[in-house]
């Protein structure tokens, strides 16, 4: 029962900054980040690992927060959507969602955007079929995946330097 | 009672306190279940909306609608920006405050556009005749020679003589009540107003800034998760708490019926929760998604006539060919992306309360009602809502929140799990619908006999020109007759009405021995459905067959509350595993006037691809009150791959004032899908959702 277990101490990089905090280690990510972390960004919304809107990078992988224990996150770097744009500038992938209006109540959006970033990551140049078949287990009961596909492809485009 | 004996619990001259200095403008909405709603509740009924410019030059909107993804938060600020002559950048909406916006019966139903949007103008226009009013003071220029442009009024022929909105706000307490109508400007003038503009709200929601209500944190706030029987219908029978409170920093708080586990973490609350040994009193039932309908068909009420015409005994005789279908569809979830949530803070004797919530002020009277507070002293603010389609109308949450923040003194958030939103979700009621109807020689449908058991009866009027017609409802949605809540889900009825009508149409079609829109405009007079019909037909871009030609396309039509629509689909029947691919989906949709085309076709895209999940897949499962969908596991909903190649088409009638757009497009999924799949495979379902094994069944 991990409730009444001893604390430990953790340390990793969230966003580019290093964290220090004491919890129990098999809490999930999601719930370290929204409550003792205060970063809200990431979203709870089915809580089993089946819709993608807790998605957060851990070196570079996407991962399910709400699937993920903390302990797991040791000595690793996490990337939520707080740390998605740089110095007060939006991502590319953030400029094209608004750009494409690929969103409508925003409740699935930083989940999208960050599986999205960890597809660009590993493939600069996917085509319709790579970003359905990684983004598959995002859900987005709006359905903007249209314009999220759009919104994706676009996206590749400026940060492979071409014209948007 | 007359209307000046009112009570009002707030009156324009304490919400002018409130807002503070500006220019102020007060209008009534013309939504007639608004009113007599605010009526029925001592609201003032003479204005529930207000806008201000304030000393900073921005103008706000101040209204009780709620934005849950649809949009209204663009569109009304473009309405309102296009008559006041100002950048729409310079809007803010101020949407769902209690304390800062006059009341508002909830947002559902696609009306906040359409009945919200004309008076927002109006009072655009007044609140602009005030500040040409005090420029031509200030700068002692008669009032016809001045122009407003983009929050400044300046003299026409000399521009230099000038002052901006901000300038004539300054100082000022100015309340007017919009009494006189001044003249709105003419759409074709407009430059804001009817142009595609992006969501105002996205850049808050790609950057994770945006809060919905389960991100909002106070200090000292607890998470509540509270023990919930398994199944409807199930009492408990005994409760042993110890091993939960052995966590640390747990708050057990156990009152009448609810028990509850708090904690400063939601995860740890849940922990505990899993601790509580109950046993609860096993509920039989025989009703589960196999007996339902014979349950529905049984608890039919005396019909009462929704609409009729003519005769149907004279159009049966007058009928060569008559047609005989029944139609079902199951019970279907809102499965919002943000489950319902609610975080209740209580100082003194005032509470304030932050709810996913479609209906603000009926969660402050309910809050009220359980705190033992006045309503005055109940302040829900509406942050932004993840998907409501119909589900956060109600939200048992804010309740229980509010009661627990009483018990524990502290501010409590109850945050529904999935599990607990499948469980507790007001469904889209199970329904059967019965049609009769005939074609005479000439291949005109000259009767059409409508029983509806329990969808609702809204599109349920027939558009077609038959003599001789009777529709009946069964007894509305049906209320305690489901073994669980039910309630609106995203064009409530209509879902269910137009996949039966627009099917029995399609079999008409065929057993004329017409294409399915030969025989639509055949049998239609309205121009107005002809014109959406031809414009969906033009863009699809491909000829019609009489069904079933093994193309695989399917058409339907509708009117939803003023909105027409035609779509059109074009599918693939893997007859191996049964399963069905949407290559295309044309929609074409004359909603009025289109304040932002963007949006609207943002509305139509989401619509049908949303659709498709009750076309194939959602539908509750459930045996002896228990929910056996719990999670998208089980209960899949529309994703990437399902995502077809989408087309709308906007249908040009600006002469109409604005109609809705959140809803219409999805009213016709279950029947063009129906139609598409019967002229792929020949076998026509009557069954809403078309599951791989319907389908199979129906091709064996």
């Amino acid at each position: 029962m991990w409730g009444i277990q001893m604390e430990k101490n953790f340390r990793f990089k969230l966003n580019g900054k290093t964290i220090d905090l004491a919890s129990s280690p098999e809490r999930m990510l999601l719930w370290v980040l929204r409550s003792d972390l205060e970063l809200t960004g990431t979203k709870y919304s089915c809580g089993e690992g089946f819709c993608g809107a807790c998605t957060v990078l851990v070196d570079n992988e996407p991962v399910l927060s709400c699937q993920f224990p903390l302990k797991e996150a040791e000595g690793k770097e996490v990337l939520t959507i707080e740390g998605l744009g740089k110095n007060g500038e939006l991502h590319p992938l953030q400029d094209a969602f608004m750009q494409h209006n690929a969103l409508q109540c925003g409740f699935c959006t930083p989940g999208m955007l960050l599986g999205a970033y960890a597809l660009l990551l590993k493939n600069p140049e996917p085509s319709t079929k790579d970003i359905v078949d990684t983004m598959e287990g995002n859900l987005c009961r709006c359905g903007s995946y249209k314009r999220i596909i759009q919104a994706i492809q676009t996206a590749a485009r400026t940060m492979r330097g071409e014209r948007p | 009672m007359k209307e000046d004996e009112y009570h009002f619990t707030l009156d324009r001259r304490e919400f002018l306190k409130l807002v503070g200095s500006g220019i102020v403008v007060f209008f009534t909405t013309g939504d007639p279940f608004a009113l007599q709603q605010r009526r029925d509740r001592g609201y003032p009924a003479d204005f529930n909306a207000y806008l201000r410019i304030g000393e900073d030059g921005r103008v706000s909107c101040f209204t009780g609608k709620i934005e849950m993804g649809q949009g209204i938060h663009t569109s009304l600020a473009q309405m309102l920006a296009e008559e006041l002559d100002v950048p729409l950048d310079k809007v803010d909406m101020v949407m769902g405050d209690t304390d800062l916006c006059p009341y508002d019966g909830g947002t559902f139903g696609s009306r906040s556009t359409k009945y919200f949007g004309p008076p927002l103008r109006q009072a655009a226009a007044e609140a602009r005749a005030i500040l040409i009013q005090l420029a031509s003071e200030r700068l002692q220029v008669d009032q016809k020679n001045l122009v407003a442009k983009e929050g400044v009024i300046f003299h026409q022929q000399n521009p230099q003589k000038k002052i901006s909105y901000a300038q004539l706000a300054q100082g000022k307490k100015i309340e007017r009540h919009l009494e006189e109508k001044p003249p709105i400007k003419p759409y074709r003038n407009h430059t804001v107003s009817g142009r595609p503009t992006d969501r105002m709200d996205a850049r808050q929601k790609v950057t994770g800034e945006a809060k919905f209500t389960g991100d909002i944190r106070l200090p000292g706030m607890l998470h509540a998760k509270i023990l919930r029987p398994p199944a409807h219908g199930e009492t408990l029978k005994s409760v042993i708490v110890s091993a939960a409170k052995e966590i640390e920093g747990v708050t057990i708080i156990q009152d009448e019926d609810m028990i509850a586990v708090l904690h400063k973490y939601p995860d740890m609350a849940e922990q505990a929760l899993g601790l509580i040994d109950a046993r609860f009193e096993p509920f039989r039932s025989k009703l589960d998604n196999q007996t339902i309908f014979r349950h529905l068909k049984n608890s039919a009420q005396e019909g009462d006539v929704v609409t009729e015409k003519g005769n149907v005994e004279e159009g049966k005789r007058l009928s060569a060919k008559t047609f005989d279908k029944t139609y079902y569809n199951h019970y279907v979830a809102h499965a919002p992306s943000e489950p319902h949530a609610a975080l209740v803070n209580i100082e003194g004797n005032k509470a304030t309360v932050w709810a996913s919530t479609q209906s603000p002020f009926r969660a402050q009277a309910e809050v009220a009602q359980v705190l033992g507070f006045p309503q005055e002293k109940v302040r829900v603010i509406t942050p932004f809502v993840g998907c409501g389609f119909g589900g956060k109308n109600q939200g048992y949450q804010i309740v229980e929140a509010a009661r627990l923040a009483k018990l524990t003194g502290k501010p409590v958030q109850v945050a529904w799990s999935r599990k607990e939103e499948f469980f507790y979700d007001t469904f889209r009621p199970a329904a059967i619908i019965d049609i009769k109807s005939g074609l005479d020689g000439s291949n005109k449908i000259v009767f059409w006999e409508y029983r509806n058991y329990f969808a609702g009866d809204r599109s349920s009027q027939p558009f077609y020109d038959i003599p001789h017609f009777r529709v009946l409802s069964m007894g509305g949605r049906g209320g305690s007759v489901h073994p669980f809540g039910t309630g609106a889900w995203r064009g409530p009825g209509s879902n269910t009405n137009v996949f039966a009508m627009e099917s029995q149409v399609d079999g008409m079609a065929e057993a004329a021995g017409m294409d399915p829109l030969e025989f639509r405009l055949h049998n239609l007079d309205d121009e107005r459905m002809r014109r959406v019909l031809m414009a969906a037909a033009e863009k699809f871009g491909k000829s019609f067959s009489r069904a079933p030609s093994g193309k695989g396309y399917g058409l339907a039509c509708t009117d939803y509350l003023g909105t027409y629509l035609a779509t059109i689909a074009e599918v693939d029947v893997n007859k191996n595993n049964s399963e069905v691919r949407v290559k295309r989906v044309v929609c074409a949709q004359d909603t009025g006037e289109v304040i932002n085309p963007e949006g609207v076709r943002m509305q139509i895209e989401g619509c049908i691809t949303m659709g498709l999940g009750y076309c194939f897949t959602e539908e509750i499962r459930f045996s002896n009150g228990r929910i056996l969908d719990e999670n998208f596991d089980t209960y899949e909903i529309p994703r990437f791959s399902w995502t077809p190649q989408i087309e709308t088409v906007l249908v040009d009638n600006p002469e109409m004032p604005p109609q809705g757009c959140g809803e219409p497009a999805i009213t016709s999924m279950g029947a063009v899908i129906a139609n598409a799949v019967y002229d792929a495979i020949g076998k026509r379902m009557f069954t809403l959702p078309m599951t791989p094994d319907r389908i199979k069944e129906a091709l064996s």
